[in-house]
């Protein structure tokens, strides 16, 4: 089958104007859509309309617009294996070359589309400016027009004419592509990585070539498939309704004949239309998968799962080589192992939170086991992907619904966590166990007052009348320190600070006077000045309220400020457990070692700056 | 070599504000400061300071509003386009961010050639040039072959680090770039700056919010507030025996890794917030002392744990 001399049609469904990307990531994609069955299917129902309409002179010999008066409605026979229509021309032949028709009409438009669309909405999103504010003007007056009335109106008057209703149907369907690609290039032209560009000195036409492109290209090309499809679907109407070109065979003039026949001969019907349906919805179902292979935000998310997500592989990397760790690490607890006595709030056992990985399952947190006692506070600390935080979350019980996590037991006040359903344990957080998260600001609600965010669990938990909450809420923001609460109440997330916002959960989090508080890394996010008046906080509220704390962190400074125990987390094990003034003055474990040596806070300050002559020498 | 590398002088940024005819937000107020050849200013400051802002006016990222930058005999306080190229040789950065300052869809390799292919080196002294970078930083020369999200947080910096440093620039500017880190890297990472500052003579602007890290680095530390220089001086005597009573606050307020020498820090940063309310408040309108505060911290630094600082300038602002 030779299709690539016969016609220009191309034989992906992805014309988009792809930049020269690396092929690495090309062949990344088709391999992708390839494991997709839908993605395949539909690229061989794609192809295989395109062959046949390419090769329509091979297929058939009958020419689709010679009209036979004595094959008028011919039944199915060698001659014409469809049979005839309703002026006696041949309807496979029809069928074949309208293929050929309908294909280049929307191909056209979608061309014309992402012409027009592209390069304007690159400009208009990397310039920002006056080029961006009359694009988008002029784009929304097209989008404010009727595209249906346009298209009658100058098909009205130039006359009846496929190709020409398609290139302006284009220029209608442009301004998707306009904001769909200058929104996304707005979005990666504050990335750190373009300013570094700038930075580095490449031009701006280098710029969006090699760093934006790609990152358009993936929508657009989603885009372009759904695009083609609305093409195709458009064009036969503009068919039916008799605006396209008279001499051209097509499946939307097809339509329009054999309506007319539809009672002498319904079959007539069928061909077009099981044509029309199968195209239009290959090309959508076929956008539906290049979404799922393509998907922009996939690159990026496994790109910052290292941070906070439950991967533990970038964790366990590490940087260099980890100081001096071996692969068995012993646990030097000094402590003797917690009893399940009466005085302690929270018993957590033999921990394990494992996630599926492609090979197996890979364990985040390998057999925890702590307690905090009441009025104590514990601090869990170790670098990131020690599993710190995911063991505060299985505490709570907010992890993933794919953690599988085991415990022989998590033990909160003489109750066994594990053992509750959803409705007891959301009875118990909040109202006996309380959370103070890292970020503050993405704790609150940003379309709803602070009052009422403070107020609504008072509400809920305690039974407070409306009145009775905000009184209350009112209290325990003045308590927290904050200098005019009623200013506060009143406003959105985004008017306070981030040191406020973090007193205001810290507020909400006491509200209902919990035993125990679990807070993860909560002044990480904050500057020193607030972090230092944060912790007081914490550690006055704890002192009058006797609550047990247990506190995440990476910081020793803040272990060393507030914390009565220490747990060191690394590789999710607990490596070392001690009183916080044992663990500083005299450390026993290897690794608690090296992160205490680590610390810059003992470190000598760097000399005084160097003779400029001995500087100068040296310099390359 | 009296000259400075870089000096600013009376830099003021402002931002346009938002709505109709608002007045601009000033963020720098008239800021001056110097970096020479091969030395590092440490640039400290809290969140809104304006600390980030007053880098990215170095290098030409936003628009200086008044004063002068000089590089090397040079202004640049406004450049064109195409000048701003020329000079992305001798100036540089490290951005905070490991994770959003490599593009996910670049190998490393191509990440580290792209501004050497700019500056019209051919591809196989590029690609000999990244062999020396990647070494220089410590990563394995296969490297360049690998995608960005293979590396650790550590090592995205130190890519970051190499690309900085491909076409041999005078003056790197350095935004937060170990923040982002765990602890035992950022150790490693800082190293890894004095020995390359030490092997080329490259000088840093660098700016943190951390003073511990600032002592570490610098060999000058300036402390910025709300657009304001308050103190600049000596790294030893700014990180450890602060005149300004802001500096002192925020030296009070960064926790060490001690729980007795932290109770203490907490005991002297109370005391320091007291005097302060009183003299905002009290008939005396005397300057606060601070004596017998335990300061300078860890068992590490040598001399008495004390600052005795008689006679602190109050506050500015």
């Amino acid at each position: 089958m030779s299709v690539s001399s016969v016609e220009p049609v191309v034989p992906t469904p992805t014309p988009a104007p792809a930049a020269p990307d690396g092929p690495a990531a090309r062949v990344g994609l088709w391999r992708r859509l390839l494991r997709d069955r839908t993605a395949v299917v539909c690229l061989v129902v794609l192809g295989l309309v395109v062959v046949a309409s390419a090769a329509a002179p091979l297929l058939t010999s009958a020419d689709p617009s010679s009209a036979d008066i004595a094959d008028t409605l011919a039944p199915i026979s060698a001659k014409h294996p469809l049979g005839g229509d309703g002026v006696g021309r041949d309807v496979l032949a029809r069928l074949l070359y309208g293929g050929r028709t309908s294909l280049l009409g929307t191909l056209l438009a979608t061309a014309v589309a992402l012409t027009v669309g592209v390069p304007t909405g690159l400009t208009a999103g990397y310039l920002a400016g006056w080029f961006d504010s009359v694009a988008s003007w002029l784009v929304n007056l097209v989008m404010a027009l009727p595209a249906i009335i346009i298209l009658l109106v100058v098909l009205a008057v130039a006359g009846p004419n496929t190709y020409l209703a398609m290139a302006i149907f284009g220029v209608l369907l442009a301004p998707g592509v306009f904001h769909l690609v200058r929104a996304s290039t707005s979005a990666v032209r504050t990335e750190a990585y373009v300013d570094a560009a700038r930075v580095a000195g490449l031009s701006d036409a280098r710029i969006i070539r090699r760093h934006i492109l790609p990152v358009v290209q993936a929508p657009t090309i989603i885009q372009a498939a759904y695009m083609l499809g609305v093409g195709i679907a458009l064009q036969a109407g503009l068919e039916f309704l008799g605006l396209g070109s008279p001499t051209q065979p097509s499946w939307g003039a097809m339509l329009n004949d054999a309506f007319t026949r539809i009672y002498d001969r319904p079959a007539l019907i069928l061909w077009p239309g099981v044509a029309l349906a199968v195209t239009t919805a290959a090309f959508a179902m076929l956008g539906n998968a290049l979404r799922d292979a393509l998907d922009p935000s996939r690159a990026t998310l496994t790109g910052r799962r290292a941070t906070g997500g439950p991967a533990t592989g970038d964790g366990r990397a590490g940087d260099g080589a980890t100081g001096g760790e071996s692969g068995a690490v012993a646990t030097a607890t000094r402590a003797p192992a917690p009893e399940p006595e009466g005085g302690r709030l929270l018993v957590v056992r033999d921990l394990r939170v494992a996630y599926p990985a492609p090979a197996g399952t890979s364990t985040v947190v390998d057999g925890v086991t702590l307690s905090v006692r009441r009025g104590e506070v514990l601090g869990l600390v170790g670098e990131s992907g020690s599993g710190k935080t995911q063991t505060a979350f299985a505490v709570l019980g907010l992890l993933p619904t794919t953690a599988i996590v085991t415990a022989t037991g998590i033990h909160f006040d003489g109750t066994d966590l594990r053992a509750l359903d959803e409705r007891h344990l959301n009875d118990l957080r909040g109202r006996r166990i309380a959370y103070v998260p890292q970020e503050p600001m993405s704790n609150l609600d940003p379309s709803f007052r602070v009052g009422s965010q403070l107020a609504e669990p008072l509400r809920r938990h305690l039974g407070l009348s409306r009145r009775a909450a905000t009184r209350t809420a009112l209290d325990l923001l003045d308590r927290v320190g904050i200098v005019d609460p009623r200013r506060v109440l009143d406003a959105y997330p985004h008017q306070i600070s981030g040191g406020m916002a973090q007193r205001v959960l810290i507020a909400g989090a006491v509200s209902c006077n919990p035993d125990l508080l679990i807070a993860d890394e909560p002044t990480t996010a904050l500057d020193v000045t607030i972090q230092a008046e944060v912790l007081d906080l914490i550690r006055s509220l704890q002192k009058e309220r006797n609550m047990g704390v247990v506190l995440v962190t990476h910081n020793f400074g803040v272990v060393a400020d507030i914390c009565d125990t220490v747990a060191v987390m690394h590789q999710g094990r607990i490596v070392e457990t001690a009183a916080a003034t044992e663990l500083f003055a005299s450390p026993r474990h290897l690794y608690t070692r090296s992160l205490l040596g680590s610390t810059l806070e003992n470190a000598p300050p760097r000399g005084p700056y160097p003779a400029a002559a001995a500087v100068d020498g040296s310099a390359p | 070599m009296t000259e400075p590398l870089l000096s600013c002088r009376d830099v003021v940024v402002e931002y346009p504000g938002t709505g109709f005819r608002a007045r601009p937000q000033r963020v720098l107020h008239e800021v001056s400061l110097s970096v020479r050849q091969g030395e590092t200013l440490g640039l400290v400051g809290e969140s809104g300071s304006g600390k980030t802002t007053l880098g990215r006016a170095i290098l030409g990222l936003v628009p200086v509003s008044g004063g002068t930058v000089v590089f090397a005999g040079r202004d640049i306080t406004r450049l064109g386009r195409q000048e701003r190229r020329d000079l992305s040789a001798a100036i540089q950065v490290v951005f905070q961010d490991p994770y959003s300052s490599l593009n996910p869809a670049r190998t490393v390799g191509d990440i580290l050639t792209e501004p050497l292919l700019v500056a019209g080196v051919s591809r196989s002294q590029a690609d000999q040039r990244i062999r020396d970078l990647l070494d220089q930083v410590h990563l394995p020369a296969d490297a360049a072959r690998r995608l960005p999200r293979e590396f650790s947080g550590g090592q995205r910096q130190r890519i970051a680090i190499a690309r900085a440093l491909s076409r041999s620039p005078r003056l790197v500017v350095c935004d937060e770039p170990v923040s982002a880190l765990d602890l035992t890297n950022q150790t490693r990472v800082l190293d890894l700056f004095i020995e390359i500052q030490e092997r080329t003579g490259v000088a840093y602007l660098f700016i943190t919010h951390d003073l511990a890290v600032v002592r570490r680095i610098s060999h000058r530390v300036a402390v910025l507030r709300r657009g304001d220089i308050v103190e600049i001086g000596d790294a030893r005597q700014v990180t450890t025996e602060p005149t300004h009573l802001y500096t002192q606050r925020l030296l009070l307020a960064a926790p060490v890794p001690d729980p007795r020498l932290q109770a203490e820090r907490r005991a002297a940063r109370r005391r320091l917030a007291e005097q302060v309310t009183r003299s905002q408040t009290g008939p005396t309108n005397r300057p606060p002392t601070m004596t017998g505060v335990g300061i300078t911290g860890g068992p590490a630094t040598d001399g008495p744990a004390t600052a005795a600082a008689a006679g602190v300038p109050g506050e500015r602002a």
